[in-house]
């Protein structure tokens, strides 16, 4: 079974040209692989390089060396030396990502931003609409909430909202950059579920979790960042 | 409304190539060795500040100036990529009214402002050959509805508009032969804050519906995080750093590029 | 007395010459406006010089010219050009459409149709039919050249808009030959059928703006406008009062202050033709032919 996401000694360092050119590395010697219908989860302290890891995957961060292999569609690419272009397909058609923070745009409404993936890949609103409301309802959204632009929302309700959003389209690779962290319970519960739904659909995941009971109820490995530092 | 049998935005081919554009203006170097290729379905926004050389390589993508080195091909709707300087002036001038757009900073230079509005959407349509004024009313209002203008003003000259509804009418008429490339030019500038919020959700819903690619030049990093894919950053006539928006906001490598994003202030 | 003599129809052989060729330019291209040097008249700009300029071109000494301004030989401006022809070039003039050789107007076709071996020079002020559109020169000229056309239906769009139809009267742009829009100068829309697949060669001279243009006989003028909203002449709807004739274009006449009104021919030819030939209108039914005239 080749693995989903192949990853061998990838290396990112900051230069920070407006602080006199301070060099920052930031991890170094990363490998590790991820296979379909498992979750990976990385631990580590704050600050080691844990959501780097992730944006580096995601093509958001440029890496500085190894290889990013991941299956898309099929065939094995690099993301570390991909073109823009083949990143973007890669971003449409085969990793999601949910970030930690939900950036939307002022006027959308929620529903819509949650739609987006699926109308984005030619979906019909009607259709698309109904899944998202259905994921919204999951993650305890209630409707009333559903026509405004989630910028009103309180915290938690908009980290439903980008869960919802990575959840709804039916991407291989799921990417998780704190999930749970501004959750309650029950919400935690739903995203748990969540999760192992995609898992027994096969969908290979990174997550960065650090509440420790979620992590013990989806991580089906742990990859310690710590042995990756660069400093 | 508009043809479901659009190229998807996977296609292959690219619609726009710049090779080695350069540009001077005596001993200025307004433009330097510029390349890159445009897909269609594809924003690219082209940020810079004052004096970057953006303005003018907008002008020599869109053929309104030649370079003095290079050159920029385009991807017909035969499927044929020609060099625009091979173009003769009637091509050109046709291309510009019917497979492109150009939407200006200041609309009252996209627009006849002392002509209707229904009249200024309609006047690409008349120029290929539309013939039917109940039709072309048709069409124009149907426009003003999607760019949120309300359709009673389809009469009333932009004259009488607002900043922010001059835009979308410019907008609208640039988008009424469906075109598959339209170039920006600082499309937000001038405009209030919550005006241009509006104008640029809306162009970022009608960029994706229509499939259309985009060149949108904007020293506003905010405009090119919403609306692009890729940007460029220009300094000095020369791009300096070029990748995935999100890759270049977030992860920026070149000193200037880091200056830019180190200054926008915090919402 | 040393009285001023003229060279033949007042321009000199080399300014003819040059017009003489600008005029066939013109005709090979129909509707294309061809620069030419226009000469300063002994008339002022506004007052007929272009249409002088390029009936004194082609006048001989056998031709028959008539004068008309708005449909009538004797007002001021046709006896003064009559007169001037007659002075400098010793034509014979006329009044009747049907024996002129050269008829020089202003602003009106003749009701009576022309026939092969006829000239009609019209007057222009303005012979860009784009200018008040587009104001620039640069501009318009591009605009022929390309064949690029949508302004002038935008035009039309904005009448139908503003007003439920299009409402351009006079100068009511057509297409010659199917190739250029063009200003047939003036003239009440009614008369823009009249010039389509004409037996006479039709000359348009613009001299202040230094324009020609021509149509040649035979060549198709379609006046432009929408499926939905078809080209129609407009004519008021009343026969004329002093020879009954519903199918010309008729001028109206205020009598009184109270009101009153009446409509008469604008043609003033083809009024007294009828006339003569025993036709009345409701101003002077029963009366006999000599006592019509107003």
């Amino acid at each position: 079974m080749i693995p989903m996401i192949d990853i061998r000694n990838a290396e990112k360092t900051f230069v920070m040209h407006l602080q006199d050119g301070i060099r920052l590395p930031v991890v170094r010697g990363v490998s590790f692989h991820v296979s379909a219908g498992e979750c990976v989860v990385l631990s580590g302290p704050s600050g080691a390089g844990k959501s780097s890891i992730l944006k580096m995957v995601f093509g958001n961060y440029r890496c500085d060396g190894g290889v990013i292999g991941v299956q898309h569609q099929g065939a094995s690419i690099d993301i570390a030396t991909a073109e823009p272009r083949q990143i973007l397909g890669v971003r449409r058609h085969t990793i999601g990502y949910v970030s930690q923070f939900l950036r939307a745009v002022p006027r959308v409404a929620a529903i819509d931003v949650v739609a987006e993936p699926l109308l984005a890949n030619g979906v019909e609103r009607s259709e698309a609409q109904a899944k998202a409301g259905a994921l919204l309802r999951r993650l305890n959204i209630p409707e009333r909430l559903w026509k405004l632009p989630p910028s009103t929302f309180s915290g938690g309700e908009q980290q439903r909202v980008n869960i919802a959003r990575g959840f709804i389209s039916d991407l291989p690779i799921l990417l998780l950059d704190e999930p749970t962290a501004s959750l309650d319970a029950a919400n935690r519960a739903v995203v748990v579920e969540l999760v192992d739904e995609k898992k027994r659909a096969g969908v290979a995941m990174v997550a960065i979790v650090h509440d420790d009971d979620v992590r013990q109820l989806i991580a089906d490995r742990l990859v310690d960042v710590t042995s990756f530092a660069a400093a | 409304m508009f043809d479901a049998a659009r190229p998807r935005r996977d296609d292959d081919q690219p619609l726009l190539v710049a090779d080695g554009l350069s540009k001077s203006f005596g001993r200025l170097q307004a433009c330097r060795d510029v390349s890159f290729s445009l897909y269609p379905g594809e924003v690219l926004a082209i940020v810079g500040e004052s004096g970057s050389g953006k303005s003018t390589l907008l002008q020599l993508l869109s053929a309104q100036m030649a370079p003095n080195a290079g050159s920029v091909s385009y991807r017909m709707r035969d499927g044929v990529l020609r060099d625009l300087a091979a173009l003769g002036e009637a091509e050109r001038r046709f291309l510009f009214r019917t497979d492109w757009g150009f939407v200006h900073q200041d609309a009252a230079m996209g627009l006849r402002m002392g002509v209707s509005a229904g009249a200024n959407v309609g006047e690409r349509l008349m120029a290929v050959g539309h013939n039917h004024y109940g039709k072309i009313r048709q069409t124009a209002a149907s426009w003003l509805e999607r760019v949120e203008i309300s359709v009673d003003r389809i009469d009333d000259a932009p004259k009488t508009y607002s900043g922010g509804m001059r835009q979308r009418l410019q907008i609208a008429r640039n988008l009424v032969t469906e075109p598959r490339l339209v170039f920006m030019d600082e499309p937000t500038g001038g405009l209030d804050v919550s005006v241009q919020a509006r104008l640029l959700d809306m162009m970022r819903t009608l960029v994706s519906e229509l499939g259309l690619a985009a060149i949108v030049v904007t020293h506003d990093l905010a405009v090119a995080r919403l609306l692009s894919h890729r940007v460029m950053v220009m300094q000095g006539g020369r791009v300096i750093e070029t990748g995935l928006t999100d890759q270049v906001l977030d992860d920026p490598h070149q000193p200037y590029t880091q200056l830019l994003v180190s200054s926008i202030l915090p919402a | 007395m040393n009285a001023p003599t003229y060279n033949f129809a007042y321009l000199d052989e080399q300014t003819k010459r040059m017009i003489r060729r600008a005029i066939l330019k013109a005709i090979a291209i129909p509707g294309y406006q061809v620069p030419f040097a226009s000469r300063e008249m002994p008339m002022p700009y506004g007052w007929g010089t272009g249409g002088v300029q390029v009936t004194a071109a082609i006048l001989g000494p056998d031709d028959r010219l008539k004068v008309i301004d708005q449909g009538s030989d004797d007002t001021t401006n046709a006896i003064s050009i009559r007169k001037f022809f007659e002075k400098t070039a010793g034509v014979a003039t006329t009044t009747s459409t049907n024996d002129a050789t050269v008829i020089q107007t202003r602003h009106r076709i003749p009701e009576a149709p022309l026939h092969g071996g006829q000239v009609l020079v019209y007057q222009v002020p303005i012979p860009e039919p784009l200018r008040f559109l587009e104001p620039r020169e640069t501009e318009t000229r591009r605009m022929h050249a390309l064949e690029e056309y949508g302004l002038m239906h935008v035009k039309l769009y904005e009448d139908i808009a503003r007003f439920g139809h299009i409402a351009t009267a006079y100068a009511y742009p057509v297409k010659v030959n199917a190739r250029y829009v063009m200003d047939p100068s003036p003239t009440p829309k009614f008369d823009n059928p009249k010039m389509d697949n004409s037996p006479a060669l039709q000359l348009f001279g613009a001299g202040r703006e230094k324009r020609i243009y021509a149509i040649p006989p035979y060549t198709s003028v379609v006046s432009l406008d929408f499926e939905d909203h078809p080209f129609t002449r407009y004519k008021n709807d009343a026969c004329c009062a002093l020879c009954g004739a519903g199918d010309s274009y008729l001028d109206e006449i205020v009598t009184d202050d109270k009101g009153g009104r009446m409509f008469v021919c604008s043609d003033t030819d083809f009024c007294e033709t009828r006339q003569a030939q025993g036709h009345r209108g409701s101003e002077n039914a029963g009366l006999p032919a000599e006592a019509s005239h107003v």
